[in-house]
């Protein structure tokens, strides 16, 4: 870091003489709130550059490229390119495809939102209050998040195969005459990936209503416990009011994280996403369109990039509104 | 208080365990299943009514097979080298940024804050196809650069350290300038230790990060010299009709055990990380 020394050697009293001489170039902080020496002008430039090119160079920019990408012809190596209007938009409209990874990826967020907005509430009550050994199972219930998803995914693959414990279990107790095929079945199979991913995002959530679970008041409870409610009418009346933003940010939060499922599909219904690609979300499908180094169309890709960009936004709207609306 | 309270209250503590007990059932059982099927000998059934939870004839067979049949070791490697410049990144630049954003006033400082929002508003899949096209140009597909470059600074991360920075109350800062530290030396010897609980929280995302992810490198990387852990797994398994299943389980367990360690070791401080609002 350049920046060391030069800054070193000045100490502050000196320092902050100096500034008020005045330089011309160097600015005054506008408060003094530990904004600390102010020089040389360009050290925040040394500090921030990297991050602000990352940023923009891989934060930004691709967003805007993928908008100009999504009008064009261009394949993933670097051939075509050229501008074809709207043609990429009007191929959308007409593409089963795309219509069927479409419904999958919202199915996916209308399933796993309400499970991910609700359990991880419960699990965070039950785990929030002390208890010997509390703290084993906050860490315990957390491992799933951490595990790798394919490995993960690889363990339910077991689990849920035609002679595993989940059919051996429906099995035993009659449940089933025949094994469910869980995995061949596309809409069962759509149904197991949803259960994965509430299964690993649980202890993930219940981390973030236990930091909110912290600034419901106390005296609430001890309140209601005075008006007689019970266990369940408390969490109804004075814990969900009391956690609703958190509710609205993690229905937000996994409503996005539902629709980027790429890994869960790809390891329990295989590399062409379940039986025919039937269970196909829409990154799965924009990397099987625009990404195959032969038949990529990186153009259309991006097209269906700017349809999944939308749908991300406008399922965050709409968690807003619906939380909005709950609020009054 | 009265007998009927107490039992009462000792009967809430009864549910709340078996409750407890029920959840852990759910959320650690099926690692658990996992492990003890791939310790179990080659005659015993993994599967079916027969299959048992724990191993009747422990082996640890899987575990060589895998490492012997399976460029294991060279997948770990990787799979570190990504943690590491991950890691590396996401420790240095965030916590120069995020000081800069939360000490310091400049000129320019209220856009970079917009661009780190705006920057997080866009769903790594939409604009893969960019990021593919973008690396590809600049000579790094099929490299680890190519791979670590996108994600080689995280806004969120960026946000967690203005927000810790933020905290350090001015009159110590004031104390330490007086006391004549300069700049780099606040950065280093005030800073950074109060920042310290932010930093496992970072080390700890950004390592879970680079280990578990799959889309990315299943993009950038061709090679199968190159492939982390995840890829290599994900082949295997793809090709489990040549392998005893005993030997992808073995390798999903080595996926999930070094993992696993490091979070058991960190989780206090993460557990206080977080819930001192690191991670909003």
């Amino acid at each position: 870091m350049t920046t060391t020394s030069s800054v070193e050697q000045v100490p502050g009293v000196a320092h902050r003489l100096a500034r008020s001489e005045g330089t011309g170039r160097v600015r005054r902080p506008r408060s003094t709130a530990g904004a600390g020496m102010y020089r040389p002008w360009w050290m925040p430039v040394l500090w921030i550059a990297p991050t602000v090119i990352v940023i923009a160079a891989f934060g930004v920019f691709p967003f805007l490229n993928t908008i100009a990408l999504s009008f064009t012809n261009a394949t993933p190596l670097g051939g075509g390119g050229d501008w074809v209007g709207f043609a990429n938009y009007e191929r959308l409209l007409t593409d089963d495809n795309f219509w069927r990874a479409t419904r999958n990826s919202i199915v996916y967020a209308l399933v796993a939102v309400p499970l991910l907005v609700v359990l991880p509430l419960m699990m965070a009550q039950l785990v929030y209050k002390y208890l010997p050994g509390i703290g084993f199972f906050r860490t315990a219930f957390y491992a799933p998040v951490v595990a790798s998803m394919v490995a993960v995914a690889l363990v339910w693959q077991n689990l849920l195969n035609e002679r595993g414990p989940i059919n051996t279990a429906l099995d035993r107790f009659g449940v089933v005459d025949s094994p469910v095929p869980f995995l061949s079945n596309p809409t069962l199979l759509l149904l197991s990936a949803i259960a994965l991913t509430v299964w690993k995002g649980l202890g993930w959530y219940m981390i973030f209503y236990l930091a909110a679970l912290a600034n419901v008041p106390r005296e609430l409870y001890e309140a209601a416990e005075l008006d007689g409610a019970g266990t369940v009418r408390q969490f109804i009346h004075v814990t969900v009011p009391g956690v609703r933003l958190t509710m609205l940010l993690i229905a937000i939060m996994s409503g996005i994280g539902s629709l980027r499922v790429f890994t869960e599909i790809y390891v329990l219904g295989g590399a062409t996403g379940g039986p025919g690609g039937q269970v196909q979300t829409l990154p799965f499908y924009i990397r099987d369109t625009a990404l195959d180094p032969i038949a990529g169309n990186a153009g259309y890709g991006a097209a269906v990039s700017v349809a999944l960009f939308l749908l991300t936004i406008g399922l965050a709207v709409m968690s807003h509104k619906f939380g909005a609306k709950e609020e009054s | 208080m009265t007998w009927w309270h107490a039992r009462g209250r000792q009967r809430a503590v009864v549910v709340r365990y078996v409750l407890l007990l029920l959840v852990l059932a759910i959320s650690v059982g099926p690692l658990l299943w996992q492990l003890s099927s791939s310790l179990k000998g080659t005659q015993e059934a993994l599967f079916g009514s027969e299959a048992t939870f724990l191993p009747q004839d422990p082996s640890i067979a899987a575990y060589r097979t895998v490492f012997e049949q399976v460029p294991m070791t060279q997948y770990i490697r990787n799979s570190l080298i990504m943690c590491a410049l991950t890691i590396g990144s996401q420790i240095v630049f965030p916590t120069l940024a995020g000081y800069m954003l939360s000490r310091r006033h400049w000129r320019g400082r209220s856009g970079f804050y917009s661009l780190l929002i705006v920057s997080m508003m866009f769903p790594f899949e939409s604009i893969m196809v960019s990021l593919y096209m973008q690396i590809r140009e600049m000579g790094l597909d099929n490299t680890f650069v190519g791979v670590w470059l996108p994600g080689a600074i995280a806004a969120v991360n960026v946000l967690i350290m203005r927000a810790t920075f933020a905290a350090v109350p001015d009159e110590i800062d004031d104390a330490a300038m007086l006391d004549g530290a300069g700049e780099w030396r606040r950065f280093v010897r005030l800073y950074l230790p109060a920042a310290k609980g932010s930093l496992v929280v970072v080390v700890i995302n950004s390592f879970i990060a680079a280990w578990d992810d799959f889309l990315w490198p299943f993009i950038v990387l061709r090679s199968e010299g190159l492939y982390t852990l995840s890829l290599g797994l994900a082949r295997l398994a793809a090709s489990s009709l040549s392998f005893d299943p005993r030997v992808i389980m073995a390798g999903s367990i080595i996926a999930i055990v070094p993992i696993m360690v490091l979070f058991v070791a960190v989780q206090r401080y993460f557990f206080k990380g977080v819930e001192s609002g690191a991670i909003k």
